[in-house]
Order: structure tokens, then C-alpha cells, then sequence
């Protein structure tokens, strides 16, 4: 018989051995189901992970790609830290595109070097808000910021879709559901010519320093740390609760909105009906794939963005539906949650056998 | 086939080792051309991207192994189209058509980069040297419904559902006013905006309030068949939009009037092959079999159907066109003069309703 038991201490190797583990598991699960298929999983797996990076400018997509999602995680593993569960970046994301676009929208003649910082900020403010209105829910009623986060996003995706239906609808656009394109000063600048990598990727970098120190070589990293692990003991040390949880969610939801901000000043140009698909929601498995870890969040994301990219090329090289990619995602998330339990716990045959060591491979 | 060759061998040579290898093999077996298709949504939506998948399974069907083909389907009409669409051009898809209006920019970009690939995109603008645009006269088959519908009310109240207020649906909007103001001047058009192309619950909604208001024929310019499904249950009738959806409502589907994209690819995938291809705006209706009338419900009378397959006769040969003047606008305003035609692209920049209907265009 084997039996789970608690290890009594975190296994810090397994903690970081987790990931790795959930990654080849799904690999594995991979292969059973293109062979099962009739599809050559070794072909498969080229295709879906290495022939999406195999240019430059591959690379450079996959870090088009990677920037909203890498924002939007970094700001979610502070929150997650505390243990408030902010499932609502989606929708921060989604009203930082819509209010830094708004600005974007008045400005469209407007030229100087103050317009773009103005339309960031201006995003920036818009997550916060949304993100601002659950914690003060949570702070003050109590309410659950699991639910209150979800849904939100419901809200400002439909705001978004009541402005670029309405008001923001562009002119001169034959009433397409569309704003105007954004003026050139309120646009990203490209980072390398010719490509699409725009200065949101060199934000995004300097957002994971940023958290990086906060979080590991500030007090206030240390108290949203203390306060994650034992609310109890953060409260007799006499940090203040109400207020790591509005900085939490404000700092999650400002950079939200900074990732929405910069899909739109970035690769899209105008607000549209479907400014994200899913980012904010990606994020998530993203922060927890990344361990809450500012560099193992980066590594999550590039595999995340290659997800995506190898999905597109596999309906393309191997005929392939898009449900590929949503069960992937789902796969490596699933095996991730699953060989969690063994940070905390571990397998033991249980009767008179001797517990055998090898078995903790099995994770 | 040997110029096709040529062609190819001299592509090859330019773009490298790779690609030469690819057209030398080429020699030996037949080589199939290879055609991409970008959908905006699932290929299971029973609508839009289903009728073009529906085409591109008859151009297989068509070609057998002389083409070969490849979707990529729910692709977001934000950042992420215009890698799938380069991707597609990248690994040797020879034309590619994109189907969905949000594609027309990202289109338009890879086009650029890409001058020996061709590239179609349904319902844009935009033209470029290798890029072409295609659309159906949709209003042909609105006109033939509007006759229907308008012998069949016996309230003389007609449901109108309504995506958005954009040119082509205020157009088609108007098409069947036209009809009626000639088959049945004392019917009258309700119209319900849902805001979505494709949204069940709304359009369901919508068909219930106008059926509580005496509407007793429903129209879509939607592409869900939940209309059809609610006048099947409440005994009235309703016309399909898009693809044929006489299942949905055995006794109230009137007729559907199809959009079928079978002649356009074929005759497309061949102009290609015979390298007579060229970059046009290219407007089909009933005439090329663009816009199909399949089948007629055995409730109408046969004098009707008699009537509406003259109209569908006349509109082929080119002797019926609703869009002649003398046509005023619902405040009395001539906009058209006597005997004056409306080109398709004036009928493509409408923004106003015909003589009749009493409502306001959203704005």
C-alpha cells in the first residue's frame, strides 16, 4: 500500500523540482496521445515547441507574446504572496487598455514625448481602479476577492465592448466595432527594427527586477511574505493587513493594466472587441508555474507564450485543432497542482516493507 | 504544370536551400499547391467559419491531391493574427485567404513581406499588388427573402435581427424594406440590435420579444440558429442566415438564404494554378453561385415559390436590382435620383435607412 504523510518541512528541492517534473509528465502525456493519434510525437513535439522559436524572428514573436502574459503574472505573484487571490488581471488588464486607450484616443494629433508616459500612466491608474474596487470590497465587507475579482472581469470586458460599440467607435471606421488607430506618439516605439518587440518587453524586464527586489530585499517584500504564511503571527508583529492588501492588489492591478495598456499602444494600435485573449487567466497558471518566483515566473512565461505559438503551428503543420493548446495548458497545470503535493507530502509504503527511497521520484 | 514548376524552382532559388530542395522533389511527385485559411472562429460555429470551411472541404474535394490545405481557426482579430497569417506564408502556402474583416491590416502587412504569396481577404478594403478582396452579395438573397416574408405575415409585422450597424447590414436591412414596400407596402419591420455576430441568448431574446409584439416572421443578420429554434416552438416563421438551418425548425424555416464559398475558392485555387490569378476587389452574388436559396418550406404557397425562384432568375440574368432609384430615405430626402443605379460600393458605405422604416440607425 502506499500512502501519502506529511513531510513535516517544505521540500524545498521538490518545490523547485515541481515544475520541471509537471513539464515532463505533460511531455509524456503528449506523446501517448499524438502516437495514439497516428502523428509522429516526435515530429509533434518539434513542432510544437521548437519550430515557433526557430528564427529569429520566432524569437522575437514569442517575446511579443510573452509580454502581456510576463506583466501581468509578475504583478499576480506579489498578490498570491499574500495569499489574496486575485483571479481578476483579465479584467484589470482589459480596463488599463481601455483607459490608457481613451487617452491614446484624445490624443491622437497630440505630439511630444509626454503623450505615451501620459497613456501608460493613464492604464496604469485604470487596473488599479478595478483592482482598487475589490480590495476595498475585501478590506471593508469582507467579500471574497475570488469571487469579487471574477467578476469584474465580466464588467470591463463588457465596458470595453459598450466603448468600442459606442463612443470610441472610430469616425470614420463605417461603424465597425473598432476605435481609430492610435496617433504615432502614443504608440510603443520598436525595440528592434523590423520585428514587433516594443519597449512593453524592456517595462516588462524591469517590472521583474523591480518585484525581485521589493519582494526579497525590502521590509514591505518581507511583511506580504509573513502575512501570506501566517496571518496570525503578521498581525501580532503589528503589520498592518488592510494595508498590504490594498498595495497587494494595487500593485497586481496597476501592472495588469500596464499589460493592457501596452497590447494596445504595442502590436494592436486601437482598442478592439478582443483586446486579450486570455492573458490575464494565463497569468495565473503562469504565477504558479514560476513558483511566485520573479525568474521562474520569466522561464513560465516563455514556455506559456511557446504554448500559444506552437498551438498556431500546429494546426498549420500538423492539421491539428486549437483544443491542442487549451489542453496542453490545461495538462501542464493539472500536473503542476499534482506534483505540489509532494512538496508538503510524501509517499510511503505503509505495512512492514521499508519505505524505499526511490520512490520519491515517482512526483 | 511545367511553368507551375518553373515558377516554383525559381521561388526556390531565390528563398534558399530549402525551399530549393522542396521544388526538385517536387519534380518527381506531383505538387500539391498549398492553400491556407484563417478563420475567426470555430469551425464547429455553424455559421461563418463553418460556411468557409464548408468551401475549403469542396475545394478539397474538388482538387483531391493537387491542392492541399490548411486552418487555422479561432484566430483573435488582435495581436496574434498576424503571426498566424505570416507563419501560414512562411511555410509555403501559396495563397491564403483570411475571413474575417479584422484581418484586413495584419493581411495587408504580411502581404507586403510576402509578394509571391497571394492573399484573399473576405469583406475588407484594402487591396495590394498580391492581395485581393472578396464579398457576396448578401442583399441578393435578403431581397428574395424580404418577398417571402412579406407574402407569409399575416400580422404585416416583420423581425429584423440585427448584428451591427454597419454598412452591409444596413444595406440588407434595406434591401428587405425594398421588398416590401413593393410586395406588401403595409407590412412593417422591427428591428432588434444584439450587438454580436454570434450570440444565442441574445438572438433568442430578441426572436421572443418581437414574437410578444405580433411579429410572426423573423429575419437574422446573425449567425445562430436560436431564432429559428424559438419561432419553431411559438408556431411562426423565420428565415436562416448563412448556412442552411432548416433543421433547427423543420416547420418555421421559411428558406435560408447560404453563403456558399465553394465557387470562389475553386475558381480562385485554379486561377492560381493556371497563374492567371490577379489582385481584385471581386463582388459575388446568386449569378457566380455565391449566394444560394436551397430549398423552399411546403407551407408557402406554390405561386409564391413560383415567384421568388422568377426574382432569383431575374436576379441573375441582371434584370432585377433593388437599387434603383427613385429612393428616398426614411425622412423623405431623395438619395437616389430616377432611374439612377447604386454601384456596389456606394451600397458598401450606406448610412442611411429606405423610405419606410421607422427607426433610427444606433449610433
Amino acid at each position: 500500500m502506499i500512502k501519502l504523510e506529511p513531510r513535516g518541512e517544505r521540500s524545498k528541492a521538490m518545490a523547485y523540482a515541481s515544475p520541471v517534473f509537471a513539464f515532463l509528465l505533460t511531455v509524456l502525456t503528449g506523446v501517448i496521445l499524438f502516437s495514439s493519434l497516428g502523428i509522429n510525437p516526435w515530429h509533434a513535439l518539434v513542432t510544437l515547441f521548437y519550430t515557433p522559436i526557430s528564427d529569429v524572428y520566432g524569437l522575437t514573436e514569442l517575446a511579443v507574446k510573452a509580454t502581456p502574459i510576463l506583466i501581468c503574472a509578475i504583478g499576480l505573484s506579489v498578490v498570491f504572496k499574500a495569499q489574496i487571490w486575485n483571479i481578476g488581471a483579465e479584467g484589470q488588464l482589459l480596463m488599463g487598455a481601455l483607459t490608457g486607450g481613451v487617452v491614446a484616443l484624445q490624443l491622437i494629433d497630440a505630439e511630444g514625448f509626454w503623450v505615451l508616459p501620459l497613456v501608460m500612466i493613464s492604464g496604469v491608474l485604470g487596473g488599479m481602479l478595478w483592482s482598487g474596487i475589490a480590495a476595498f470590497l475585501k478590506v471593508h465587507f469582507n467579500s471574497n476577492e475570488i469571487l469579487t475579482t471574477i467578476m469584474m472581469n465580466y464588467i470591463a470586458l463588457n465596458i470595453l465592448l459598450w466603448g468600442v460599440h459606442g463612443p470610441l467607435k472610430d469616425p470614420q471606421g463605417f461603424n465597425f466595432p473598432e476605435s481609430a488607430m492610435f496617433g504615432d506618439s502614443a504608440l510603443m516605439p520598436i525595440l528592434i527594427e523590423g520585428t514587433r518587440v516594443h519597449f512593453g518587453l524592456a517595462l516588462a524586464l524591469l517590472a521583474v527586477v523591480a518585484i525581485w527586489v521589493l519582494m526579497s530585499h525590502s521590509f514591505i517584500g518581507f511583511q506580504i511574505r509573513v502575512i501570506g504564511m501566517d496571518h496570525g503571527a503578521a498581525r501580532l508583529s503589528g503589520f498592518k493587513g488592510k494595508h498590504l492588501t490594498y498595495l497587494t492588489m494595487l500593485i497586481s492591478g496597476g501592472l495588469a493594466g500596464l499589460a493592457g495598456i501596452s497590447e494596445v499602444a504595442g502590436p494592436i494600435g486601437q482598442l478592439i472587441p478582443s483586446v486579450s485573449p486570455g492573458y490575464g487567466y494565463a497569468a495565473i497558471i503562469v504565477a504558479f508555474l514560476g513558483r511566485l518566483n520573479p525568474f521562474g515566473i520569466v522561464l513560465a512565461t516563455f514556455l506559456m507564450g511557446l504554448l500559444y505559438m506552437g498551438g498556431e503551428m500546429a494546426q498549420i503543420e500538423l492539421g491539428l485543432p486549437l483544443a491542442l493548446t487549451n489542453l496542453f495548458q490545461g495538462m501542464l497545470l493539472f500536473y503542476l497542482l499534482a506534483c505540489d503535493v509532494f512538496i508538503n507530502f510524501r509517499l510511503r509504503w505503509s505495512g512492514p516493507r521499508k519505505p524505499a527511497s526511490a520512490l520519491r521520484t515517482e512526483g | 504544370m511545367n511553368r507551375r514548376h518553373f515558377n516554383k524552382l525559381l521561388a526556390g532559388i531565390a528563398t534558399g536551400a530549402l525551399a530549393a530542395t522542396f521544388s526538385i522533389s517536387s519534380a518527381f511527385a506531383a505538387d500539391p499547391l498549398k492553400v491556407g485559411f484563417v478563420y475567426v472562429g470555430p469551425i464547429g460555429d455553424h455559421g461563418w467559419s463553418y460556411q468557409h470551411d464548408q468551401g475549403r472541404l469542396s475545394a478539397e474535394e474538388y482538387f483531391g491531391d493537387k491542392i492541399e490545405t490548411t486552418y487555422v481557426e479561432n484566430v483573435a482579430e488582435g495581436a496574434d493574427a498576424e503571426r498566424v497569417i505570416r507563419n501560414l506564408a512562411k511555410s509555403g502556402h501559396e495563397l491564403i485567404f483570411t475571413t474575417s474583416f479584422g484581418f484586413m491590416n495584419p493581411t495587408l502587412k504580411v502581404a507586403k513581406q510576402f509578394p509571391k504569396v497571394k492573399f484573399e481577404h473576405a469583406t475588407g478594403y484594402k487591396l495590394s499588388k498580391n492581395m485581393g478582396t472578396y464579398v457576396s452579395k448578401t442583399f441578393e438573397g435578403r431581397y428574395v427573402a424580404g418577398y417571402v416574408a412579406a407574402e407569409m405575415t399575416e400580422t404585416n409585422k416583420i423581425g429584423y435581427i440585427a448584428s451591427f450597424p454597419i454598412p452591409e447590414v444596413i444595406r440588407d436591412i434595406n434591401t428587405v424594406q425594398l421588398a416590401l414596400n413593393k410586395y406588401n407596402p403595409e407590412a412593417e419591420l422591427k428591428i432588434i440590435w444584439v450587438n454580436s455576430w454570434f450570440d444565442p441568448g441574445k438572438e433568442a431574446d430578441a426572436a421572443n420579444a418581437m414574437m410578444d409584439q405580433g411579429v410572426d416572421v423573423i429575419l437574422q443578420h446573425t449567425d445562430s440558429p436560436a431564432a429559428m429554434q424559438a419561432a419553431e416552438r411559438r408556431g411562426k416563421y423565420a428565415v436562416g442566415q448563412a448556412s442552411d438551418m432548416s433543421s433547427f425548425g423543420p416547420n418555421a424555416h421559411l428558406l435560408s438564404v447560404i453563403d456558399e464559398w465553394s465557387p470562389h475558392y475553386i475558381h480562385q485555387i485554379q486561377a492560381v494554378m493556371d497563374g492567371t490569378w490577379e489582385s481584385k476587389a471581386m463582388v459575388e452574388g446568386m449569378k457566380e453561385g455565391a449566394i444560394v436559396v436551397p430549398s423552399f418550406n411546403s407551407a408557402i404557397p406554390a405561386d409564391v415559390v413560383a415567384n421568388a425562384e422568377q426574382i432569383i432568375a431575374d436576379i441573375k440574368s441582371g434584370s432585377l436590382y433593388p437599387w434603383v432609384g427613385p429612393l428616398k430615405d426614411n425622412k423623405g430626402e431623395l438619395k437616389v435620383a430616377e432611374g439612377v443605379a447604386l454601384t456596389f460600393h456606394e451600397l458598401e458605405q450606406m448610412d442611411w435607412y429606405v423610405e419606410g422604416i421607422n427607426a433610427e440607425i444606433p449610433k
